[in-house]
C-alpha cells in the first residue's frame, strides 16, 4: 500500500494540546510511575510514519492494565481457534475454563460433532503441585483421543505452575505422540514469561515451526494462485467473508492461521505461493520464517471498511497476472456499489462523529479506515501489547496530533475520555462499562460485542448498523451521568 | 492459665543429624514430662521413625494423592502417637526431581492448622526441615504465627558451618519481619579437631549460643538399628543423658537473637583460624595440573 500519505487533522487538537493533556495525567502518578509512563503517550507525528511511543515494556504495577499473559496468547490467539485439535491447557482449572471459546472464535463442522471447540484441562489439585502433574497429563492424553477421535492433534498449552515445578511436557507429549499415532504439540506458554500476551504469539509461532509446519503436503497439486491467509481468527464469523472473497478475487485460499483452522492445512502451508497477512501482530513471526526457509512472499492487508479493501485487494493483485486483476476490478466494482448504499445510508448519521480505540493487535489501527469510510475521526489509539513496529504502522492512519497511548492504564483512558469526549469507544470488557457509566456509546472492539463479521464486504454493512447503534442509540438521551 | 506453646524448627546442612537429635532431643522432652508434637518437613519423611518405631509413617500427602484433595483426610489419618505421647506427622512429598516439594510442606502443615492439630495442651511442636531452604515452602514453618525459635544442627565441617551461616541469613530476612529468632546451635559432634571451641566461636560471631556440645556415641546407631531413640531404648546410657541435658536446655532456652551472619571472608578467616581451611593461594587458581 504505497499510496501518498494525505494529512490528516483535527480541528482543535494540535500537538500541544495533546501533550497538555497528558501532562494533566501524568501529574496524577507519583514520581516513578510518571518516569515510566510518560513515554508510552504522545500525540502522533503522522507523515513520519514513525512510532511516537515506547512499547512492550513491562506494566507499571499500581495501574489497572487491560492486558493479558503468554498463556492467554498462545491459547486464547493462536492455539485456541484451530477448529480440529484438541487444546490442553496443562494446570489448574480457571484458566481453561475462562479462555474456551470467549474469543469468539467460531468452527464451522457438523452440528454437535465437531462444530465446537475441543478443549481439556488437566484441573490441577495440590497433589498434582506436590508430586508433579505428567501423568496425569499422559492419562487425559490418551483419554482425548479416545473421546475425540475426528481430533487431528492436540496443543498443550501450560499455564503458569507447570513452570514452577518443572513439569516436562515436553517429554510426555513426544512419547504420547508416538503411542497415540497423533501429533501431540507441546508449547511453555506459561503466563508469567514476558510482559503481555505477546510472547504467548511469539512463543506458539515458535512451536508451529518447530513441530508442525512441513509435517503435511497438500493432496492437490499447487496452483499459481494458492495463498494461505495468516492472522485471522475467525471472530463472528470473520474468516467466513474473507476467505469466500479471496477466492472471489481468484485465489485457493489453502489454510487459514488459524480461525475456524485446521491443523493438516495449517501444517502443509509451506508450499503456497504468498502469504496474505492480517494480524500482523500475532503471526508476523511464522510469515517471516516461511519467508526465510521457503521463499513465501507475504504482504499485510486491512479487511476493514471498503476504502481499505479496495485499496488491498489491488496490492495484492498487483502481485499476480492480469486475470487476477481483471477478477479484482470486478470483485471491487460488484461490491463498492453495495458499500456505498451502506454509507448512503449510515455516514448521515455518523458524519463528523469522533471515536477512540484502545484494543489489541491490530484494530487500533486496521479499523481507522473503516470508521472514515463513515464519516468518522479517530481521535486517540493504542494497544494493548504492541510493539514499535505496530506503532509505525499506526502513525500514518491516525491524524496528526491525536493521542497515542501504549499500554494504557484505566486513569489515562478516562481522563483522556474526558477531556477528548469522543463520540464512541472502541475498546474490550474491562473497559466497557467504564464509559457507558460516563454516558459514553461504546463497542467492544476484541468480539465485536456479540455481533460480526466485521471483516470484508460480508461485514461493513454489520459495523456499520452496529457503530450507528451504539453512538445514536436513544438510550443516551434517557440516561444521565452523575459525572 | 494455658500454657504457651512453644514451637520449634530444626535447620542444619543434609546428613548432619537433624533428623535423629530432633527426635532424641524430643523423647528427652517428653522424659521430662512435656507434651511434644514433631512435624517432619521433608518428602524423605524419616523424622518420626525412632518415635514411632515405624519404617516409614504414613504421610500427609501420600494419603493427599491417594485420596484425591486434602479435604479427604481427617487428622487421625496422619496424626500418629509413639514414645511418651510424642505426636507425630509427616509431610510427605514427591520423590526428587518432580512436582514441587515444597508446596507439600505448605499444604501439610495448612492442613494441620485446620484441623486442629495444634491443640491447647501441647508445650512443643518440632519442625524437622529439609537441609536447605530451597524454596518458600521450607521457609514455611518459620512464617508468623508457627516457630519463632530455630536450632541449626552442625558440626566442625567446614560445609556444615557454611550451611549454618547461610540459614542464619535466612533467619536475618524473616526476623526482620517477624518474631522468629535463632536459639542456638547444637553441635552434632564429628570428632574434628577443636570442634566445640570452633562452633563455640561461630555460635558467638552469629550472635547466639551453642547451646549443647553432644559427642559421638555408636550408642545411637545401635538404637537406631532398633528403630528408637537412646533416651528410650538405654535411658541410663550417658548419650541419653547427653540428650536429656540439651532437652533441658532447650526448655529453659531465652536466649533468643536476630542472628549477625558472617561475610564469606569472615567466615574463611574463622575456619582459616581453627586450621579447617588453608590460605587461598591466588597464584594457583585456574591452572591446570599440567600447564606450563
Amino acid at each position: 500500500m504505497s499510496e501518498k500519505i494525505e494529512k490528516k487533522t483535527v480541528a482543535g487538537i494540535t500537538r500541544e494540546s495533546t501533550q497538555a493533556m497528558i501532562d494533566e495525567v501524568l501529574a496524577v502518578y507519583p514520581e516513578k510511575g510518571r518516569k515510566k509512563r510518560a513515554p508510552h503517550l504522545a500525540p502522533n507525528d503522522q507523515l513520519s510514519g514513525k512510532s511516537c511511543v515506547k512499547s512492550n515494556k513491562k506494566t507499571v504495577p499500581g495501574v489497572m492494565s487491560a492486558r493479558g499473559c503468554a498463556y492467554a496468547g498462545a491459547k486464547g490467539v493462536v492455539w485456541g481457534p484451530i477448529r480440529d485439535m484438541v487444546h490442553v491447557s496443562h494446570g489448574p482449572v480457571g484458566c481453561g475454563w475462562y479462555s474456551w471459546g470467549t474469543r469468539r472464535n467460531l468452527m464451522s463442522g457438523q452440528l454437535g460433532v465437531d462444530q465446537f471447540g475441543m478443549q481439556f484441562t488437566s484441573d490441577f489439585q495440590e497433589k498434582d503441585i506436590v508430586y508433579g502433574g505428567d501423568k496425569k497429563l499422559k492419562t487425559l492424553l490418551f483419554e482425548a483421543k479416545e473421546l475425540f477421535p475426528l481430533a487431528k492433534g492436540i496443543s498443550v498449552l501450560s499455564e503458569c505452575p507447570v513452570g514452577l515445578i518443572g513439569d516436562d511436557i515436553n517429554s510426555v507429549a513426544k512419547q504420547s505422540s508416538k503411542e497415540l499415532d497423533i501429533p501431540i504439540i507441546p508449547c511453555n506458554c506459561e503466563g508469567f514469561r514476558g510482559v503481555s500476551q505477546s510472547l504467548g504469539h511469539h512463543i506458539s509461532n515458535d512451536t508451529i515451526r518447530d513441530y508442525i509446519i512441513e509435517t503435511r503436503e497438500f493432496p492437490e497439486p499447487i496452483g499459481p494462485y494458492d495463498i494461505a491467509l495468516i492472522g485471522e481468527y475467525n471472530i463472528g464469523g470473520d474468516a467466513w467473508s474473507t476467505k469466500p472473497l479471496l477466492e472471489e478475487c481468484g485465489f485457493n485460499v489453502k489454510a487459514v492461521w488459524t480461525g475456524d483452522g485446521e491443523m493438516e492445512k495449517i501444517a502443509a502451508t509451506h508450499q503456497v505461493r504468498l502469504n496474505v497477512i492480517h494480524c500482523y501482530r500475532s503471526m508476523n513471526y511464522m510469515c517471516k520464517v516461511m519467508e526465510e526457509k521457503y521463499g513465501i512472499p507475504w504482504i499485510e492487508l486491512n479487511f476493514f471498511g471498503p476504502s481499505k479493501i479496495r485499496q488491498s485487494l489491488r496490492a495484492l493483485a498487483e502481485l499476480f497476472d492480469d486475470s487476477i486483476k481483471e477478477k479484482v476490478e470486478a470483485v471491487i466494482a460488484k461490491y463498492d456499489a453495495e458499500m456505498q448504499k451502506v454509507i448512503d445510508e449510515y455516514k448521515p448519521r455518523l458524519d463528523g462523529k469522533t471515536v477512540m480505540l484502545y484494543v489489541g493487535g491490530l484494530r487500533p489501527r486496521h479499523t481507522i479506515g473503516a470508521n472514515e469510510d463513515l464519516g468518522m475521526t479517530c481521535v486517540g489509539s493504542g494497544y494493548e501489547f504492541a510493539h514499535s513496529d505496530d506503532y509505525d504502522r499506526t502513525a500514518p492512519e491516525m491524524p496528526e496530533a491525536t493521542v497515542v497511548y501504549d499500554d494504557a492504564s484505566e486513569l489515562e483512558m478516562e481522563m483522556f475520555a474526558h477531556v477528548i469526549k469522543p463520540d464512541l469507544i472502541g475498546s474490550g470488557i474491562k473497559e466497557k462499562y467504564v464509559f457507558q457509566k460516563m454516558g459514553l456509546p461504546f463497542r467492544q472492539m476484541h468480539s465485536w460485542d456479540y455481533s460480526g463479521p466485521y471483516h470484508g464486504y460480508k461485514g461493513f454493512p454489520i459495523f456499520a448498523r452496529d457503530i450507528d447503534m451504539a453512538i445514536n442509540s436513544p438510550t443516551w438521551k434517557l440516561v444521565k451521568s452523575p459525572f | 492459665m494455658a500454657k504457651k506453646l512453644r514451637q520449634i524448627a530444626i535447620y542444619g546442612k543434609g546428613g548432619i543429624g537433624k533428623s535423629t537429635t530432633t527426635q532424641n532431643t524430643v523423647a528427652g522432652l517428653a522424659s521430662l514430662g512435656n507434651q511434644v508434637m514433631i512435624v517432619g518437613c521433608d518428602p524423605k519423611a524419616d523424622s518420626t521413625r525412632l518415635i514411632l518405631h515405624a519404617k516409614a509413617q504414613a504421610t500427609v500427602m501420600d494419603l493427599v494423592r491417594e485420596r484425591g484433595t486434602v479435604e479427604d483426610l481427617e487428622l487421625e489419618d496422619v496424626l500418629k502417637s509413639g514414645y511418651g505421647d510424642v505426636r507425630c506427622v509427616e509431610s510427605g512429598g514427591p520423590e526428587p526431581g518432580v512436582g514441587c516439594a515444597g508446596r507439600g510442606v505448605i499444604t501439610a502443615i495448612n492442613f494441620l492448622e485446620e484441623e486442629g492439630a495444634y491443640t491447647e495442651d501441647l508445650d512443643f511442636v518440632f519442625y524437622d526441615v529439609l537441609g536447605d531452604v530451597v524454596c518458600g515452602g521450607f521457609a514455611m514453618p518459620i512464617r508468623e504465627n508457627k516457630a519463632e525459635e530455630i536450632y541449626i544442627v552442625c558440626s566442625g565441617e567446614m560445609m556444615a558451618m557454611y550451611a549454618a551461616n547461610n540459614i542464619a541469613k535466612g533467619i536475618l530476612k524473616y526476623a526482620s519481619s517477624g518474631k522468629v529468632r535463632l536459639a542456638g546451635l547444637i553441635c552434632n559432634s564429628r570428632n574434628t579437631d577443636r570442634e566445640k571451641d570452633l562452633i563455640e566461636a561461630l555460635a558467638k560471631k552469629l550472635g547466639t549460643q551453642m547451646i549443647h556440645f553432644v559427642p559421638r556415641d555408636n550408642q545411637v546407631q545401635r538404637a537406631e538399628l532398633r528403630r528408637m531413640t537412646v533416651i528410650e531404648y538405654s535411658p541410663e546410657h550417658k548419650q541419653a543423658e547427653e540428650y536429656r541435658t540439651l532437652a533441658q536446655k532447650i526448655a529453659e532456652n531465652k536466649m533468643l537473637v536476630v542472628p549477625t551472619p558472617l561475610e564469606m571472608e569472615e567466615l574463611e578467616e574463622l575456619l582459616m583460624e581453627f586450621g579447617i581451611m588453608e590460605a587461598e593461594d591466588e597464584s594457583i587458581v585456574g591452572k591446570a595440573e599440567n600447564a606450563a
